[in-house]
């Protein structure tokens, strides 16, 4: 490419826009030197039933302790397939980009997509590009969608929590909501919190080969946090859920974090994370399965379905006072005092 | 937070709970005890100590959320100011969402005006050195633990020749709404928890007055969840006992003559005045205002706006709930029209507003519906 920095042109369709595409692009996210001229990708034939889900990201900064928005978008994307138990199979990038972007941030972010891609073995399969005036957009945006594969007969669904279900966590609550916000905010931290941006595909296959039907809800607590994803579930599944705050996993710098700023973890979003409701018989094993993968060392049970009481999350503090949790409502903001 | 979790032990926590019970065993009546600040009213919420008390103890949440006690006019003049040209409002987060009389800075925000939230007062320097084109208004709200650090960015100003940055103030000092309280017949206080971190600058002898004056008891209390269950615990013993001093229990933090050099800064850039509190009304001299000397620094005298009359939203408690009168399920708007994504009051707005918590947090088995 002979621009060092993205123009209005790039997305124009003309010239500029096919030097984009086959020197950076397409080279970088399909790993392959040439590009298919056609409108759109054709998937071979699939065996059993389909997911298809799609997401936005406009996360700020785009880098971040342990990721960047590339990452992410791969991620995100394939982890909410992941929670319907589906495994991914193709999927799309849609690039917006901001007139004056540096090749080499763009480069880097398109590095992060294909690895992440690569790692959660989805393929890139067909995407977009277009360019919109400085200021008319933030650096870069992207939307994801991908389809996936459902390769059992099981009904994975909020609606599906059982009363007696554990609920189990594959390790720490809040790191990505927290490295973002430190890095947004230039806090200075005794160390660095990391995202936890990852992609879950591989072990909710894990898990769906271990315990099978006894897996009754899955669900990625992102934005609104463990305490929002919960009271989704109780609502959806009309029961009430008892969490123990004792037993929930937070990392001490994004508790300290967490503290300065006036945040509750338990709304803090995550991006590596997953909510299992499991029949308690099978609770072991599945936490077993869970701490053998690399993303699911720290899981931990955190509570449970404890009655038909519909639509309620309790919670039973640390001095064993009991609370209702609610939903997330509009942002979090710090305290002044 | 290597501290943290020696404040939340739950073996300690029973022992406390335990005492309080016996402390209170024979008492025949409810005991009425006032936590001050917005921040105990969330680590009460938070914590669920509501749940774990003996029923006699009554814990009610005063008028210590520094949002909630901003009178709407306060709100009105920085949206006035905000619409101005060239002009940036800085603040605290929770300020953005407060309503005023019929628009929010938040609302305002959408419409164009530049709002930028900081953390710092002296962030709000900064933006006014890297924008000299436009007059930074930074938003000055709160008690003794956050003046202090607007008077050390106005001396920065100063020292800076930052010829753009101005204060809009609406400070206010400890303890004088709560000898208004004590006061009030209706409310029948038997004792305070005071402000943690507003008591680490005045000194615990700030209340001593008060205490000669109501014979109200008044613990300084910590605002972990084991603080708060000694500071109940210590008020419960004077009140069983009939007796009114001013203990400290945060005593890791507070001295009782408080942090001088703090006050001095604070004196040396403001001057006592008197204040409108929301729901309490005037109180003389329990607000603080720029000096003479620094009155180029004050938005309210340097950028005079035309602001439009303060209207108070009907059927919004607020007020009371403040004075501690009504609890929040018993004002009509809770959960019904007032709710965080959009509020009616203060108290809905700020993350230590009676109304958000008890909205956040209900009060398992007591208040949920």
């Amino acid at each position: 490419m002979k621009s060092d920095i993205i123009l209005l042109g790039h997305g124009s369709g003309g010239k500029l826009s096919h030097e984009l595409l086959d020197d950076l692009i397409v080279p970088i996210l399909s790993g392959i030197g040439q590009r298919d001229q056609d409108d759109a990708a054709v998937l071979v034939e699939q065996q059993g039933r389909l997911a298809f889900t799609t997401d936005s990201y406009v996360v700020d900064p785009i880098f971040f302790p342990g990721g960047s928005i590339g990452g992410l978008a791969i991620h995100g994307t394939v982890n909410d397939l992941a929670m319907a138990g589906a495994t991914p199979v193709a999927i799309s990038v849609g690039l917006i980009l901001e007139e004056g972007l540096a090749v080499s941030i763009l480069r880097t972010i398109l590095e992060d997509m294909s690895a992440a891609a690569q790692h959660a073995g989805v393929r890139i399969m067909t995407g977009d590009t277009k360019v919109v005036p400085r200021g008319k957009a933030d650096k870069i945006f992207i939307n994801t969608s991908a389809i996936g594969i459902m390769e059992h007969d099981l009904e994975i669904s909020g609606r599906n929590a059982q009363i007696g279900d554990k609920i189990i966590i594959n390790g720490t609550i809040g790191d990505h909501g927290m490295a973002v916000m430190a890095s947004r905010e230039g806090l200075e931290l005794e160390s660095d919190i990391t995202s936890d941006s990852a992609p879950l595909n591989s072990l909710v296959a894990d898990l769906i080969r271990g315990v099978g039907r006894q897996l009754h809800t899955l669900r990625d607590p992102t934005r609104g946090g463990v305490a929002t994803t919960l009271k989704e579930i109780a609502i959806q599944s009309e029961v009430e859920i008892t969490l123990r705050e004792d037993s929930l996993p937070v990392g001490a710098t994004v508790a300290g974090a967490c503290a300065i700023l006036g945040l509750d973890p338990l709304f803090v979003a995550n991006e590596g994370k997953l909510l299992a409701f499991v029949a308690a018989e099978a609770e072991e094993q599945a936490l077993q399965i869970m701490r053998s993968h690399e993303y699911g060392r720290g899981a931990a049970t955190i509570g449970e379905v404890s009655s038909a009481n519909k639509g309620k999350v309790r919670l039973q503090t640390a001095i064993g006072g009991l609370r209702a949790i609610e939903m997330l409502a509009g942002e979090q903001l710090p305290r002044i005092c | 937070m290597k501290h943290q979790n020696e404040y939340r032990d739950p073996a300690l926590a029973r022992l406390q709970l335990r005492a309080i019970a016996e402390t209170v065993a024979g008492f025949d009546r409810t005991m009425t005890l006032m936590e001050i600040c917005g921040t105990h009213t969330m680590a009460i919420y938070q914590h669920g100590i509501r749940s774990l008390l003996p029923e006699q103890i009554k814990l009610i949440s005063g008028p210590g959320c520094p949002v909630c006690v901003t009178p709407v006019g306060f709100v009105d003049q920085a949206v006035a100011l905000a619409r101005r040209a060239d002009t940036i409002i800085a603040t605290f987060g929770d300020m953005v969402r407060v309503p005023g009389s019929s628009t929010s800075l938040l609302h305002e925000q959408a419409r164009g005006a530049t709002i930028k939230i900081v953390y710092s007062p002296l962030d709000a320097v900064t933006l006014a050195e890297k924008n000299p084109a436009s007059d930074v208004v930074f938003l000055g709200v709160g008690f003794e633990t956050t003046t202090p650090t607007i008077a050390g960015a106005i001396l920065t100003a100063e020292k800076k020749k930052c010829k753009n940055f101005y204060v809009l103030c609406s400070h206010k000092t400890m303890p004088a709404p709560m000898a208004v309280l004590a006061g009030d017949p209706e409310l029948q206080v038997d004792g305070y928890l005071c402000p943690a971190h507003v008591s680490a600058i005045i000194g615990a002898n700030a209340y001593q007055p008060l205490v000669d004056a109501f014979r109200v008891p008044c613990v300084i209390t910590g605002f972990e969840p084991l603080d708060v269950l000694q500071g109940v615990l210590m008020l419960a013993r004077q009140v069983v006992a009939e007796e009114a001093r001013v203990e400290t229990q945060y005593r890791r933090v507070v001295k009782p003559d408080g942090n001088q050099k703090a006050r001095e800064l604070l004196y040396r850039v403001f001057e006592p005045c008197d204040a409108r509190w929301r729901g309490i009304g005037e109180i003389p001299g329990s607000g603080l205002r720029l000096r003479e000397a620094y009155a180029r620094f004050d938005a309210d005298r340097a950028l005079p706006v035309e602001v439009e009359p303060a209207v108070e939203h009907i059927g919004c408690l607020c007020g009371e709930i403040l004075k501690g009168k009504v609890r929040p399920a018993d004002c009509p708007l809770f959960r019904t029209t007032c709710k965080p994504e959009d509020p009616v009051g203060a108290c809905m707005v700020s993350s230590e507003g009676t109304c958000a918590a008890e909205y956040k947090y209900g009060e398992w088995g007591l208040e949920v519906p």
